[in-house]
């Protein structure tokens, strides 16, 4: 275990220091919010019906979503596309270590990092200027943390999915585009899931997406009622070991047709 | 009892084919053709607790393959293989905390740490006591010199001293087996030296078993008595240097670099095997004509800018011991 500590914390440095990229992340995003606030403005007032969400919810909504932004918008791990790539990945392979673990600690760092270090920021900005209200209550605000950490290891085991797959074609290319479109938009991150059709919501409960964004961003302001709130924890729960075990197995079949590039 | 035991090994590849050109790129999407490639074909050997043993051949001959299977990374199509008494592949994880490696290519140390950081990495993925750790941690600097490099990070380092700080990093678990596969590529001249000094302290003081792959005719005469020759797939010689130089051939090259391009060096001791403009390759028997000879010789009848005698390079001697198997 200390092994794999020690590699998400070495990760986990290594991105700290991107603080140029991290800065240039918070600015366009609070540019992105902005133009998604307005967007809904002008449809809350166009519309008179009911809507499932309130305008300022929504606002709350949007400003987590570009807090949380590169939970979701991500890529197979870089480092271990760069060494399927030049064959460093042989290293990886004479460790005493399980692979999935190995692989599956530095995603994590590669998800929290980035993301830390434009979640703190955009917290204090949009909470005291731009209309991110607080939790709904202390209960709401632990059971989001709860479902924040949660939120983690999912993109996580998604991501060490792709990263698995990559084993299978050199260039991957494909791939890195493919999965974060489709969890983009299931996820919420451009239309709050609430907002979503009638007919669409059966779908989007049970596709694992939700997890990584509208779970938490809900019960965060009480949208998802704290009662409630346990069906969604175990909702990400079993995707987590869903997709842990896909990638697990996948891995598996993966390293016995192995060839390591070059020489 | 052997600690490396190598039976009939084979390993095929399926290689993808390209067809030239935009129609042969369009008739590979719908169906792509493969080839199989033997890398490995019936290679066989084994190994004593501290020996060293030089592991050549030319490019694509099996060098690496063979050593990635003994490090538990490729699964062999058939055949037996057994390190320290396991199968590698079976006990991939047991296999590794016995073994160190060291890919020359590529780098196992993280770029953007500093190296001291990687070597505390690597202590907790081999669970390094912190005394062992200590102890050779030290014992490693002090021997390749790496106390001024310690908190550079990776990215900043030369090849010659990353590959020094890459020896360490792969022996700070003290493991009894190393593979070293092309330690030397694209080192100069003095890292060349002081890897070699540090292979030989290695062997001499810490008895570990070594397998060296190297393209470096050098390093195999400063180092190993024992000299593996694969090529295609096949051993095709297993003994000593001189067992390998007398076997093959004794001559040596004497390259020149003339002033005057038209003219043609002849020496009756002498064959010209090459000539590229002003540079023209010679062989000779050292046995027939001494080598301050020749040299005398040639430099009296010719005007010279330059010249240099070199052993033949190993693809030389490997195609010599392959066209010998074939006659």
């Amino acid at each position: 275990m200390r092994a794999y500590w020690a590699i998400f914390q070495a990760r986990f440095r290594v991105l700290l220091q991107y603080r140029a990229a991290a800065l240039a992340g918070f600015g366009t995003q609070v540019f992105f919010g902005f133009v998604r606030v307005m967007v809904f403005d002008a449809f809350y007032r166009s519309s008179s019906s009911v809507q499932p969400m309130t305008f300022p919810e929504v606002v709350t909504y949007v400003w987590l979503g570009q807090a949380m932004l590169l939970l979701v918008l991500f890529r197979p791990d870089v480092e271990v596309r760069t060494m399927i790539r030049t064959g460093t990945v042989a290293y990886e392979l004479v460790r005493p270590l399980d692979l999935y673990a190995l692989w599956f600690s530095r995603t994590l760092a590669a998800r929290t990092g980035p993301v830390l270090l434009r979640a703190v920021p955009m917290f204090i900005v949009a909470g005291l200027f731009l209309g991110l209200e607080a939790p709904a209550s202390w209960v709401c605000a632990f059971l989001w943390v709860a479902a924040t950490l949660a939120a983690v290891l999912l993109s996580a085991a998604v991501a060490t999915l792709l990263t698995v797959m990559l084993l299978w074609t050199v260039s991957g290319e494909g791939l890195a585009a493919l999965g974060p479109a489709m969890v983009f938009i299931f996820s919420g991150m451009i239309i709050p899931l609430p907002l979503w059709p009638e007919w669409a919501q059966p779908l989007l409960d049970f596709l694992p997406f939700r997890g990584m964004a509208d779970v938490p961003f809900r019960i965060y302001m009480g949208h998802i009622p704290p009662g409630e709130a346990v069906y969604a924890l175990l909702h990400q729960a079993v995707w987590i070991a869903v997709f842990i075990a896909a990638g697990r197995w996948l891995l598996a079949r993966g390293t016995r047709r192995l060839v390591v590039q070059g020489g | 009892m052997p600690q490396i035991i190598v039976e009939d090994l084979v390993k095929t590849f399926r290689v993808a084919e390209r067809r030239p050109g935009l129609w042969g790129a369009l008739r590979g999407v719908v169906r792509r053709r493969h080839r199989i490639v033997r890398a490995l074909d019936g290679v066989s050997f084994a190994l004593e607790p501290g020996e060293l043993v030089g592991y050549i051949g030319p490019n694509g001959a099996g060098k690496s393959t063979t050593v990635k299977i003994l490090a538990g990374i490729l699964v062999p199509d058939a055949g037996r293989c057994e390190v320290l008494g396991r199968v590698p592949w079976h006990k991939r994880l047991d296999n590794a905390r016995d073994v160190g490696v060291v890919f020359g290519q590529r780098t196992q140390l993280w770029w953007d740490l500093p190296v001291i950081e990687s070597f505390e990495l690597l202590r907790d993925i081999y669970r390094v006591e912190p005394a062992v750790y200590g102890r050779n941690r030290d014992e490693l600097v002090a021997l390749l010199d790496l106390e001024p490099l310690l908190d550079v990070p990776v990215r900043q380092l030369s090849l010659g001293q990353r590959m020094r700080c890459d020896l360490a990093a792969s022996l700070l678990h003290a493991p009894p087996l190393v593979y070293l596969d092309e330690p030397t590529i694209g080192l100069d001249a003095v890292s060349k030296l002081a890897v070699r000094d540090f292979v030989k302290r290695l062997k001499r003081e810490r008895g570990v078993t070594i397998i060296l792959t190297t393209h470096d005719m050098d390093d195999i005469e400063a180092l190993c008595q024992r000299i593996l020759v694969i090529d295609e797939g096949r051993i095709l010689s297993d003994g000593t240097l001189e067992q390998l130089r007398a076997r093959v051939t004794p001559e040596r090259w004497l390259t020149v670099d003339l002033v005057d391009s038209d003219a043609d060096v002849t020496d009756p001791d002498a064959t010209v095997i090459r000539r590229e403009g002003h540079r023209m390759t010679l062989r000779f028997d050292p046995q027939e004509v001494s080598v301050p000879e020749l040299i005398g010789r040639v430099s009296a009848n010719y005007a010279i800018r330059d010249l240099f005698v070199e052993n033949p390079p190993i693809e030389e001697i490997v195609a010599r011991i392959y066209g010998d198997r074939r006659t």
